[in-house]
């Protein structure tokens, strides 16, 4: 297990008259190698959480333990989990600030204070697994990339501290379909070669239902669902009530078979719908 | 009186690139017209010249060559241009970057404040733009603690007390989550069936395409494709050529049609596969 969060509890403007929980009794367990979506509507506390997990914010109560230290003790040496726990905020992009692409993925193994033959590795490393050529871009500026590709330059910049958890707030917010896919495609590359645990925030449950193998819902700040997608995503009224959604394929078969028509509805991709309705057309010209 | 209310003619817009000095072309010979009380969507991969569309469409850029004309008036007439901003408002991607004030009445009066009006018409004008988008009741609330759906209402709001006849709208429902993209996608359709708003809308989100009126098809400056959704969203080959998606509903047909079922091939919603099968 590489992730045991008990009890947790955070309280915003704690005894003010602005007094709100976040986070109300958290209980979580996590698996090394565990590909997760963490979904749920904005202020549910999802962003919170993720701020939980490196340190960025301290609990008002409860504790997070991550590979094996508890990181709410108060002698925890916050840097060594910073770099096992890797964050990518939203709109990454935002926070690139060196004069070049090599400069900026290097800027945190650097702090490490790993030798330059490792820094130069993992910058080659990481640039390769979000899909950057090194030699043609390294001495370039971040700034003149793309908004698709200062995402990779950003993202690359985490991976290059390896993380055993890297955590990815909404990756693909404001890409382009293209643009989106091929993040996406990366992220799973990286899952499929580095085996690390990744926690994914998103609103797009087609990504999320292409991507995770457990999808955890968070509501008013209360964990509310923890499950496999297929379980969850059957779930299209309570989804649908806690402001979220599911899959249109999902829905759609969802409703066809509410029409009276023998399918199984649990689908999560257009594939799988097309395989299902291909027998479903099958039987109905048999019978 | 006319009935177009945007008309591009020819337009061309060159800009130097920061990068190799070299001369961009980001909009290359555009015409087009856009009616008024059309809902009009417009679709491209980053960087294929949309949102410098936009920007041409309401004079916050000029065009390199051809003429831009909002409800007749050329943008390139410089007396125009306040008569321009008042016909044709604009609402960005991040609702932070547009609220300037500290209450959200202030927020939405500021536009008309700044043309001169008079305050009692600005009283009505705010009251009226709040209660379209729905957020009367939160008239008095500071804007920072509102809802990102709620902030970009709010933005809405600023821009329809402005009067304008035309709304244009760079991807604004990008960084909002499921809720707050239903919650003005709402307002979007509202304004242009109650209010008769001509509507050019610039998104990623396909589900959003389908209920335009017309949807435009951008690539490298130039439009490749035009047509109504259902016309757009059929050619998925070509779609997905341009990097772009389709609904998952109607990829199960164009999937289903390749595995030999004879399906009609203009799907673009749930309820309409659901009867076709």
């Amino acid at each position: 297990m590489i992730m045991k969060i008990n009890n947790l509890n955070y309280i915003y403007n704690p005894n003010t008259p602005f007094e709100k929980k976040a986070l109300d009794n958290i209980n979580l367990e996590i698996n090394e190698g565990e590909f997760i979506g963490l979904i749920g509507h904005t202020g549910s506390g999802k962003s919170t959480l993720v701020q939980h997990l490196n340190g960025l914010i301290k609990p008002s109560s409860g504790a997070i333990i991550i590979d094996g230290v508890n990181i709410t003790d108060k002698d925890v040496n916050l840097k060594e989990i910073r770099q096992k726990v890797g964050l990518v905020f939203q709109y990454p992009e935002h926070q690139l600030f060196e004069e070049t692409i090599y400069k900026d993925i290097a800027f945190g193994p650097k702090n490490l204070g790993l030798s330059d033959d490792e820094v130069d590795k993992r910058v080659k490393e990481s640039m390769e697994l979000v899909g950057l050529d090194f030699e043609a871009l390294k001495d370039r500026s971040p700034f003149e990339l793309s908004g698709g590709q200062k995402r990779r330059v950003a993202i690359a910049g985490v991976i290059a501290m390896k993380p055993k958890i890297l955590v990815l707030d909404e990756p693909t917010a404001g890409l382009d379909p293209h643009g989106r896919d091929e993040i996406l495609g990366e992220i799973q590359k990286l899952y499929d070669k580095e085996g690390i645990t990744i926690i994914l925030v998103s609103h797009s449950m087609e990504d999320i239902a292409k991507l995770v193998q457990r999808i955890l819902v968070m509501h008013r700040g209360k964990l509310e669902m923890d499950g496999k997608p297929r379980e969850i995503f059957k779930k299209v009224d309570e989804l649908e009530n806690l402001g979220l959604g599911v899959p249109q394929i999902t829905k759609f078969m969802k409703i066809f078979k509410e029409k009276g028509n023998h399918v199984n509805d649990d689908i999560l991709t257009v594939h799988e719908a097309k395989e299902e309705i291909l027998k479903f057309l099958r039987r109905k010209k048999d019978a | 009186m006319s009935d177009i209310m945007i008309k591009a003619d020819n337009v061309t817009y060159e800009y130097k690139s920061l990068i190799d000095d070299n001369i961009h072309q980001a909009v290359k010979e555009i015409s087009l017209e856009v009616k008024k009380g059309e809902f009009l969507v417009i679709l491209g991969h980053n960087g294929s010249g949309k949102s410098t569309l936009a920007k041409l469409m309401n004079g916050l850029i000029m065009p390199t060559n051809g003429n831009v004309y909002v409800a007749g008036m050329d943008t390139q007439d410089e007396k125009n241009i306040w008569n321009i901003r008042e016909k044709a408002g604009m609402v960005f991607q991040n609702p932070d970057n547009q609220i300037v004030a500290t209450i959200v009445e202030e927020d939405v009066a500021f536009g008309p404040e700044n043309l001169g009006i008079d305050p009692k018409e600005i009283r009505a004008r705010v009251d009226k733009a709040l209660e379209v988008v729905e957020m009367t009741e939160y008239k008095k609330h500071a804007p920072h603690l509102l809802s990102g759906g709620q902030k970009q209402r709010v933005g809405i709001a600023g821009i329809l007390a402005m009067n304008p006849d035309c709304i244009i709208l760079d991807e604004p429902t990008a960084m909002l989550d499921p809720i707050g993209r239903i919650e003005v996608m709402n307002t979007i359709k509202k304004l242009n069936k109650n209010e008769n708003k001509t509507i050019i809308l610039i998104t990623h989100y396909m589900d959003e395409a389908v209920e335009a009126d017309r949807i435009l098809v951008m690539e490298q400056g130039q439009i490749v494709m035009e047509g109504c959704p259902r016309n757009i969203f059929k050619q998925v080959d070509k779609i997905k050529e341009l990097g772009l998606d389709v609904p998952q509903v109607t990829e199960l047909v164009y999937e289903l049609r390749k595995a030999g079922i004879n399906l009609k091939d203009d799907i673009i919603s749930i309820e309409e596969l659901v009867e076709l099968l």
